[in-house]
This record gives C-alpha cells, sequence and structure tokens, in this order.
C-alpha cells in the first residue's frame, strides 16, 4: 500500500515548491541541489559564518520540513461509503458476543500444529455456534464483521451460517473489499430464517434488485420468492432465463432444489436443451427428483428395458441384466453421460445411470416382489450385483427413499461389507432414514463392530445425537480405552464426539477420566494417561457447548453479571 | 475484608473483558492456547478475592496500592499428575501480575489468560469468595505485596538522600556520557555534510551497510535515540526510489531533521531549559521512573486509558498506553517495555479510568509520562473524551510541533469521521462527518489492515468518534467507540 498522495496535502498556494517566497528558498530546489550534492549545485541558501554549504542546505530543508509540517491541512474527502442497510435482528447477549470473538481469535492465531492437549479445538465449534446464533435470529456485532468474513473467506463451509448472521452489513462491508468477493457470489446465506428476516424486500424492490442487483441480492432475492410462492420464483427465473451467463444459469438452476414441484417440470424440460452442460445435467438431475416427470418415465422405460426377472425351472428367481448396447441422442439428452470414466466399461456405465435415474417404484412391478427388502434379496445372475445394487443405492439416496436404503443397508450388526461389495455407501443410505431410526441404525453398528469403522457413519447423524447412540460411542471408547488402545487411533471419532455429543453425556464421561490407581508399566501409563487427557477434552468441550447454548438463549448461569444492554 | 460493592463502580469493572484480558497475551500463541484453557473442564478450586477499600474509590488511608479485585486463582489440570497452580494478582501498581507453577516461558502463561477469560465470564466460572485464598496462592500474594511495599519504600528513601561519593560517581558517568554522545553527534554531523556534498542520489540502495555502522557507533555512544533515528534514516535511504517518488523527499526531510537535532545536542547549554530536555530525550538520555517519580511535581487526574499498542522488533516488545486527563484535559504516553516472547509488565485495559499520580518526562511539548501512585481501583470510563475534525487534528499536530519539531505525530480524538475504504491505491480516508475534509490514513498502520475494516464496519458509512494519532504521514486509528471502546 505505498502510495505518493497518502500524506495531507501542503497548504495551498504557498511557495511550498519551486521559487523563493517569503520564507526562503523553495523544496525543490533544496531537494535538487540535495540529490546533485553541493559539489556540484550551487545551494539556495546563505551558510551562517562558520558553517559549509552542506550544512546551510541542510538547516533551510529542516525548515521547510517543519513548516510544512505543521501547516498541514486535510485532504478533500472523497465518496463515502453509503449507508449500511439497517439489520433489525437482536444483538448477541454479551456473553455470546465475548464467546464469538474467542472462537474467531483462535482462529485467526498461528500454531495449534502440537498435540492437541486438554483444551477444546475451539475452531471446530464455531459451526455450531454460528447455527445455533442463526436459530435464534441474532445479528452479529459490527465489530466482529471482519474477523466474521475472514473466517469465511478461509473456510467455505462456514459461509452459509457466517453470511446469514453477518446479515446486510457484512454484505455492504464485503462490497468494500475484494477480498470478500466470495460473500457477492455465494447466495449461499438464504435458508437460515434470520437472514430471511434481514432481507425482507416489496415485491417492487425484488423485482428491480432481480433486474440491476449484484449475484448474490439476486440469488437472495429467487430464493425468498421461490420460498414464498413456488411458481412466481420459478416465473422470474423464466424472465431472464436467456439472458444469463452459463455460470449463473447453473447457480440459479440449482436455486429451484428448494420447493421443487411438478410444476417445474416444463421448464426443466427446456433447459435439457440448454447449451452448457453443467446446465442440461443439472436440469435432469432435478426432473428426476420428480417420479411423475416425463424424464422419470423415459427413464423408467429404458432401465425397464435392462433388468428382468428370470424364474428358473426348481421354481426359485433371478434377475437376470441386459446392459444397452449404445447411449443414443435421447438418453444424452436425458442427462446420461456417454463416455465412462476410466477403467469402466461403457454399457455398464449406461446401465448405471439408467438405474439411477429411473423412479425406485417401478422395481416391485418389475420384479414381481411386494417389497424393497425382496427386491434386493434376490439374486442377480452374471455378477450384474455390484452394479444394480450400487445404482439402487444411488437412487435411494438420490430420491430419499427410506424403505429402499433401509433395505439396501441391511441390519446394522450384519458384519460390515467385504471388501468386494465397496459400492455400498452405509453413510448415503443413512441420509435417507428418518434421524432416530439412523442414529438407531449407527448405534447398533457401534455396539457390535466399535469405531474404527464407524467415522463416516457417525457424520451423517444428527447433532446432538439422540440415544442410545450418545452411550454407544461413550461405552465404546471406554471398551477402547480398556482394552489399552491409544487414543489416537481414535482422533477422528473423538473429534466429532467433541462436536455432536449431548452436552449432557459430561457428567457420565466425568467417571472416565480418571487414572485407575496401582502399578503400570511404562507403556500401559502413558496411554492411560492420554486417555485422561482425551477424555477430559472431550468433557470440557461438552461443557463449553453448554455453555455457549445457553449464553445464546441469553440465560447466564451468572445472574450476577446477567445485565444485558438494551 | 471489604465489602464486595464498591461505590462509584459497575460490574464491568470489576470483572473485566475478554478483551481485555487478551491485551495481556504476550504473542498470537499465546491468546488462542488461553482462550482455549478458558473453559471449566480443567479447572478446579477456582476464586476470586474482591479487597476493594469500604470507602468508596479512594484509596485506604494507610496508603496501600490499588483496591478493586484483588487475585484470582485456581488450578489447571494439566497432562501431568499434578495440577498446575495460577495465581493473578490485580491489584499491583503497575498492573496485574501473574504466578503459575508451570515450566512456560511465556509471560503471563496460557495458565494465567485462561483463568482470568474465565474469571470474566462470571460468578459461575470463578466464584468471587470473601475467604482467604488458598495457601499457595495467598502466601504469593502476601510475599509480592510485600515486596512491593519494601521496594517503595527503598524508592523514597534513595531519592532524599544519595550519599556523596555516589553522587559524584554518578556525575562522573554522565560527564563521561555526555562527551560520548557529543563525539556522537560531531562525527555524525560530519557524515551528513558529507552525503550532501556527494549527493543523496549517490546512496540510493547502496549505503546502508554503512549507515548500520554509524547506528552502531551512536549504540556505543549510548544515544540510542540517534541510532533510532539513523537507522530510520538508512532503511529510507535503503529502500531507495522503488518505495515512491517521494523517496528522495523523504530521505532529505531524515537527514535535515537528523541535522537539527545533532545541532541542538552539539548546542544543548545553550538551549532554554525545556527545549533543552527535549533535545536531551530526543537523543536518548531520559530519567528513570523511579528518578522521575522523585523529582518531577505528579499531576493528578482521572486517566482515561484510550488505547495500548504492542510492536515487537523480534529483541524487544514495546507496549504503548495513551492516556487522557479527564479534569487537565492532557494526553499522556506511557510505555513499558518486555523481552521478546513477554508482555510488557505494565497492561490497562483500555476503557477504564484510573485516579492516578502521572510525572512527565521533561520536554518543550510533554507527552511521555510514567505512572506514579495510584489513588483508586480503576473504574469503567466507556465514553470518548470529546474531540474535534480533521483540521482541529492537524493543528494539535502543527502546535505541538512548535515545541518539539522532532514530534512524528500528535494524539488526538476525531469526534465524528467515517472511514473511507482504500480504492484504486488511494489508500484510506478518515472524513469529517459534517464538511468536505479528509485525513489519509498512515499507510501501515493497521497492520493488516484488519483495524480498518473493524472501523468501517462499525461506522456502517456512519460518523463515529476516533481516537489516534495526527501526524504529517497522516492519521493512524487506535481506538473507536461502539458505544463502549473498541481497539482496532
Amino acid at each position: 500500500m505505498t502510495s505518493p498522495t497518502t500524506s495531507p496535502l501542503p497548504p495551498t498556494g504557498s511557495a511550498a515548491t519551486s521559487g523563493t517566497g517569503p520564507g526562503g528558498p523553495g523544496w525543490d530546489d533544496l531537494l535538487t541541489a540535495a540529490l546533485l550534492g553541493t559539489e556540484r549545485r550551487a545551494v539556495p541558501a546563505r551558510p551562517r559564518p562558520g558553517q559549509d554549504a552542506a550544512g546551510a542546505l541542510l538547516d533551510a530543508a529542516a525548515l521547510r520540513t517543519v513548516r510544512r509540517r505543521a501547516a498541514l491541512l486535510p485532504a478533500p474527502a472523497r465518496a463515502r461509503p453509503g449507508a449500511a442497510p439497517r439489520d433489525d435482528r437482536p444483538a448477541l447477549p454479551d456473553a455470546a458476543r465475548r464467546r464469538l470473538a474467542l472462537l474467531l481469535a483462535d482462529r485467526a492465531a498461528p500454531g495449534g500444529g502440537g498435540r492437541r492437549g486438554g483444551a477444546p479445538d475451539l475452531t471446530e465449534l464455531l459451526p455450531q455456534w454460528l447455527a445455533a446464533a442463526n436459530g435464534h435470529g441474532y445479528r452479529a456485532p459490527e465489530a466482529l464483521l471482519p474477523a466474521l468474513l475472514e473466517a469465511a473467506r478461509a473456510r467455505s463451509d462456514l459461509r452459509p451460517a457466517a453470511l446469514a448472521l453477518g446479515g446486510p452489513r457484512a454484505l455492504w462491508l464485503a462490497r468494500l473489499n475484494p477480498q470478500w468477493k466470495y460473500a457477492l457470489r455465494g447466495g449461499t446465506a438464504a435458508g437460515f430464517p434470520g437472514a430471511a428476516a434481514a432481507s425482507a424486500r416489496s415485491p417492487e424492490d425484488e423485482r428491480r434488485v432481480w433486474q440491476e442487483g449484484l449475484f448474490a441480492e439476486r440469488v437472495g432475492v429467487l430464493a425468498a420468492v421461490r420460498r414464498r410462492d413456488p411458481a412466481a420464483g420459478r416465473d422470474l427465473l423464466a424472465s431472464t432465463w436467456a439472458k444469463e451467463p452459463a455460470e449463473d444459469r447453473l447457480m440459479l438452476l440449482d436455486s429451484l432444489r428448494a420447493e421443487l414441484s411438478a410444476g417445474d417440470e416444463t421448464f426443466l424440460e427446456q433447459a435439457l436443451s440448454d447449451r452448457s452442460r453443467n446446465v442440461r445435467a443439472t436440469a435432469a438431475e432435478l426432473l428426476t427428483a420428480l417420479p411423475g416427470s416425463a424424464l422419470a418415465a423415459r427413464m423408467a422405460e429404458r432401465a425397464r428395458a435392462c433388468v428382468a426377472l428370470d424364474r428358473t425351472a426348481d421354481g426359485g428367481a433371478r434377475i437376470v441384466v441386459e446392459a444397452p448396447h449404445e447411449c443414443d441422442g435421447g438418453m444424452q439428452r436425458d442427462g446420461v453421460v456417454a463416455k465412462p470414466p476410466a477403467g469402466r466399461g461403457e454399457r455398464s456405465w449406461w446401465l448405471s445411470q439408467l438405474v439411477e435415474a429411473a423412479p425406485l417404484a417401478i422395481w416391485c412391478e418389475r420384479l414381481g416382489v411386494g417389497g424393497a427388502a425382496e427386491a434386493v434379496a434376490l439374486p442377480v445372475a452374471d455378477d450384474w450385483q455390484p452394479d444394480l445394487h450400487a445404482a439402487w443405492c444411488r437412487a435411494a439416496a438420490r430420491q430419499g427413499d427410506a424403505e429402499w436404503s433401509r433395505a439396501l443397508l441391511g441390519p446394522a450388526t450384519s458384519p460390515p461389507a467385504p471388501a468386494s461389495s465397496s459400492w455400498l455407501d452405509p453413510a448415503k443410505l443413512l441420509s435417507a432414514l428418518p434421524p432416530a431410526e439412523r442414529a438407531g441404525w449407527v448405534a447398533e453398528f457401534v455396539a457390535a463392530h466399535g469405531l474404527s469403522e464407524a467415522f463416516r457413519l457417525l457424520g451423517v447423524c444428527a447433532v446432538p445425537w439422540a440415544e442410545p447412540l450418545g452411550a454407544a460411542v461413550v461405552d465404546a471408547l471406554d471398551t477402547a480405552r480398556r482394552a489399552g488402545g491409544y487414543p489416537w487411533s481414535f482422533s477422528g471419532v473423538m473429534g466429532l464426539a467433541e462436536r455432536c455429543l449431548d452436552p449432557a453425556q459430561a457428567d457420565r464421561l466425568e467417571a472416565l477420566t480418571t487414572v485407575p490407581e496401582g502399578p503400570a508399566d511404562g507403556a500401559a501409563a502413558g496411554a492411560t494417561g492420554y486417555w485422561a487427557e482425551a477424555f477430559q477434552r472431550l468433557i470440557g468441550t461438552l461443557r463449553l457447548r453448554a455453555a455457549m447454548r445457553a449464553e445464546l438463549a441469553g440465560q447466564d448461569a451468572d445472574t450476577d453479571t446477567a445485565t444485558t444492554r438494551p | 475484608m471489604g465489602s464486595r460493592n464498591v461505590v462509584g463502580m459497575n460490574r464491568q469493572g470489576e470483572r473485566w473483558t475478554a478483551e481485555q484480558v487478551l491485551a495481556l497475551a504476550p504473542d498470537a500463541a499465546s491468546r488462542k492456547a488461553g482462550a482455549k484453557l478458558a473453559a471449566p473442564g480443567p479447572w478446579s478450586g477456582t476464586g476470586a478475592r474482591t479487597d476493594a477499600p469500604t470507602d468508596g474509590t479512594e484509596g485506604g488511608a494507610d496508603g496501600e496500592s490499588g483496591g478493586g479485585t484483588g487475585a484470582v486463582w485456581g488450578e489447571c489440570k494439566g497432562s501431568g499428575s499434578k495440577p498446575y497452580r495460577t495465581v493473578v494478582d490485580l491489584a499491583g501498581s503497575g498492573g496485574p501480575a501473574f504466578h503459575c507453577s508451570c515450566p512456560s516461558r511465556k509471560f503471563p502463561c496460557k495458565h494465567a489468560l485462561g483463568l482470568l477469560l474465565l474469571w470474566t465470564e462470571g460468578e459461575a466460572a470463578v466464584p468471587s469468595s470473601a475467604a482467604t485464598p488458598p495457601d499457595w496462592a495467598g502466601q504469593w500474594l502476601e510475599r509480592r505485596r510485600q515486596r512491593v511495599e519494601r521496594a517503595a519504600g527503598a524508592g523514597q528513601d534513595g531519592g532524599t538522600a544519595p550519599a556523596p561519593a555516589d553522587a559524584e560517581a554518578a556525575r562522573r558517568r554522565s560527564e563521561r556520557r555526555a562527551g560520548r554522545i557529543a563525539e556522537g553527534a560531531a562525527e555524525l554531523e560530519r557524515r551528513l555534510a558529507d552525503l550532501l556534498r556527494g549527493g543523496l542520489a549517490a546512496v540510493e540502495g547502496a549505503a546502508y551497510g554503512q549507515w548500520d555502522e554509524t547506528a552502531a557507533r551512536m549504540v556505543d555512544a549510548q544515544a540510542p535515540g540517534l541510532a533510532a533515528r539513523v537507522r530510520e534514516l538508512a532503511s529510507v535511504a535503503g529502500a531507495g526510489s522503488a518505495a515512491g517518488t517521494d523517496w528522495a523527499s523523504r530521505l532529505l526531510e531524515e537527514c535535515a531533521l537528523l541535522h537539527t537535532l545533532g545541532q541542538g545536542y552539539l548546542r544543548v547549554e545553550e538551549l532554554p531549559e525545556a527545549l533543552a530536555a527535549t533535545v536531551r530525550t530526543r537523543v536518548g538520555i531520559t530519567s528513570d521512573a523511579a528518578a522521575l517519580l522523585a523529582t518531577v511535581p505528579p499531576v493528578r487526574d482521572h486517566w482515561l486509558v484510550l488505547a495500548q499498542r504492542d510492536s515487537d522488533d523480534g529483541r524487544l516488545t514495546t507496549r504503548r498506553i495513551w492516556l487522557y486527563g479527564r479534569s487537565t484535559g492532557r494526553m499522556a504516553l506511557l510505555l513499558s517495555y518486555g523481552a521478546a516472547g513477554r508482555a510488557p509488565e505494565l497492561s490497562l485495559p483500555v476503557g477504564l479510568a484510573l485516579d492516578a499520580d502521572l510525572a512527565f518526562h521533561p520536554s518543550a511539548r510533554p507527552l511521555r509520562a510514567v505512572l506514579g501512585t495510584r489513588h483508586g481501583p480503576p473504574g469503567p470510563s466507556p465514553e470518548p473524551p470529546p474531540g474535534g475534525g480533521t483540521e482541529a487534528a492537524l493543528r494539535a499536530y502543527g502546535e505541538a510541533l512548535r515545541d518539539d519539531p522532532w514530534l512524528e505525530s500528535w494524539p488526538v480524538v476525531l469526534s465524528a469521521v467515517t472511514p473511507v475504504p482504500d480504492a484504486d491505491g488511494k489508500g484510506w480516508q478518515v472524513a469529517d462527518a459534517p464538511g468536505e475534509s479528509a485525513l489519509p490514513v498512515a499507510p501501515g498502520s493497521g497492520g493488516d489492515d484488519m483495524g480498518l475494516w473493524r472501523l468501517t464496519a462499525i461506522s456502517g458509512g456512519g460518523p463515529v468518534p476516533v481516537f489516534g494519532e495526527c501526524g504529517h504521514r497522516g492519521f493512524t486509528p487506535l481506538t473507536t467507540w461502539a458505544p463502549e471502546p473498541v481497539a482496532l
């Protein structure tokens, strides 16, 4: 940030720049003499007796310098930034404001590469703090907006929640700093009640912003209109669709994902002919989520042609698969990608895309079974089972079908999937189950198989972990400790537990932090110490989360300091 | 033991804010580590003692230092079998003092910071108790208070009657030093004259090593003030014209002011007393705090802490604390130092006011001061002091230059300005709320500009009061009010 104009202006109309004014020689003359040297250039100042030319030059320059500095005048003000929009959401309670400052300060501090020790990892708590604060509908304290924008710049997963909390003032600020441009592109703050309240606009205003606004503002308007009146939102998008650049079309199309309904089909069908391949693929994906759509019907037709039931002579039944022989123009228009990834046969690649995009409801009729469980149990001829089941898994996840997910998952107590069925992604399937069932399934899994395979499964469970999941994880950790394992083997699960366990588990955990008395050999004693430290951090974090929650609710345990500012 | 409620002091004053505690940290890593320990998990046996005087904000008749919240203590479970014992004395006259049984060389350590942060959270986290602290904490506090009292007593004795032989030796020492500085100043004058004879254009980029040597000679001559100015000159010369078109102007300005200072010192006996004192201070001859407190009449006022900022040159942490006297309207600057990795001892949280004596270093334009007796516990004073516009700020600097031409800047309060962010490399401005005038923000003043962005976020495009330093390179914002003070 070097700039020649950083100093205040010298007084105008003075003899500051050249010539010999009333105050002696001008600065430029002195500077020229100084640059060239008094041996080469006459000094525009008379030396005092006993003084040489260099001394006289320095005297005169000192006089000029101090005179210039003492007579500085303000510079003309440049255009001030416009006033920040009002944000009428309530301010954070004092304790919560201090907490946010600490969480953000922790992020900014370097280091932390060393051993974690017994203290909570504050950075990891920022996401849930933000989510909780947004749940209360607070606005961010102005003084913390820059730190918040910096934090979200470094971690894109924080952006939606951080921008929602920051509200209109964060966007106002981001517009002034090129480093925070991401905030104007994202449009991700939508979906939080606080953000919606903060950006409530009149219909005329909405139309104006949609026509003239920044991208983020437009995305915000589209999301708001869509939420209020899905058809109006779609029409708004359609009104300017042809003029939008491809990158924006992709992002805007994505806003239809919320409140998607059969009414959107015509628009999406048109988008299947879009110039941009990514827009086409997104439109096709959205259409497959509409089981009654023409695209879903076309895909169902194609899938049905490839998969059939074959009754064997002994009265058994099995599935036979005849993968497509070509990927024609119609399939490609419906979003099927013709070129398989490296190492994948093209026919199996096309098949899996067809089955994934076809509504799962067609299979009971096609295979003559009563439900998903029966369909999954059917043997599949000629080694097609991994391909078919993998495609069903993706379809179940995409269509959010709980029955199929449950059937494909199988019981939690059965041995973890062998390597040959690596296509099975239990974490994805779990996402389609209701939260309580999800937690129950993972709890059974942890009880049966321990924690080593549980990391991704725990990651999809709702926070805080519902019982019996929390208890199962604590038990499994205790078992690992007793078995003499080292806590860092479980650091991933530990980290999750810190963020996701219900704070009410803290008291139960307290008992596990005590170092058992009695002789122990060196290594075991070391492990015990580390376990105690790990549990201590876990408890500390849980207590901290409970405190954070209370602070945001405005319940200060300390009534003495619970004075809230108006 | 006094009552917990102190007249004229609300809860804010009893417990600090987290920001105030974090300002004590010696570095960012300590802030982070301290913040992590600010959770109830690892702590046990925590407590805070409030030993405020019973009769309001005035100090006790026995002259005991301070009052307010006296001490905070607690035990922190670490990785070892024994918890660390941490105790903080908040009532000391030189700011808080820390003690911890951990082996950290950081000062204060993360345990002390964590404990204080926990304490800021309130009664539930660290309860106040009228009871005495546990023995391990009480003994340290008692020993410390005794030491402080002894030191205070010794200072008074030393100030009144030094032994004649010592005085004679001290006089000879200071004469020898004055002689060496004069030799150094004369040498510097010769170097500057040589430079100007040969021309500044010849030094661009080349002369750094020579100037470094000159700076080292000034340090030998016990003239650290001259040495610092020579280094500044060297860095301007070393940057060369790549640093901007006005580098030559800056170089000539630095040369001219250094020359004036050298000349001033060589004729210091002929100068008026106040200006002579300024020159001596600028050259680097300063009296130590004890001598100053013993010789200079104190200025008692309610000193509002306006800003605290640390700078670190790798070897030394310099902490500047700006104060404003509510009755006298005077600005004051306290300096304290810490070795690298240690926070300077003195720490005064921004937004508090203390009823205290200050002794100003003699100068034609006194600003630097040392903190003397505190007459009561610090109380909150969240209001900004009265201020003016940008023109008044420059005028204040200009008037200060009349007395001390070597001043780089002068502390001022701008009562209502709007920050204008950098656009097209023109730099930041703070613009008068009514009117069309603005001060450029001094380059590099905000570190990473985060302070300036904080100011912008708080202003929301509207006018806010800002305290900072106004000088020839522009304005350096240090504190704003929203409405409680926020460090920038």
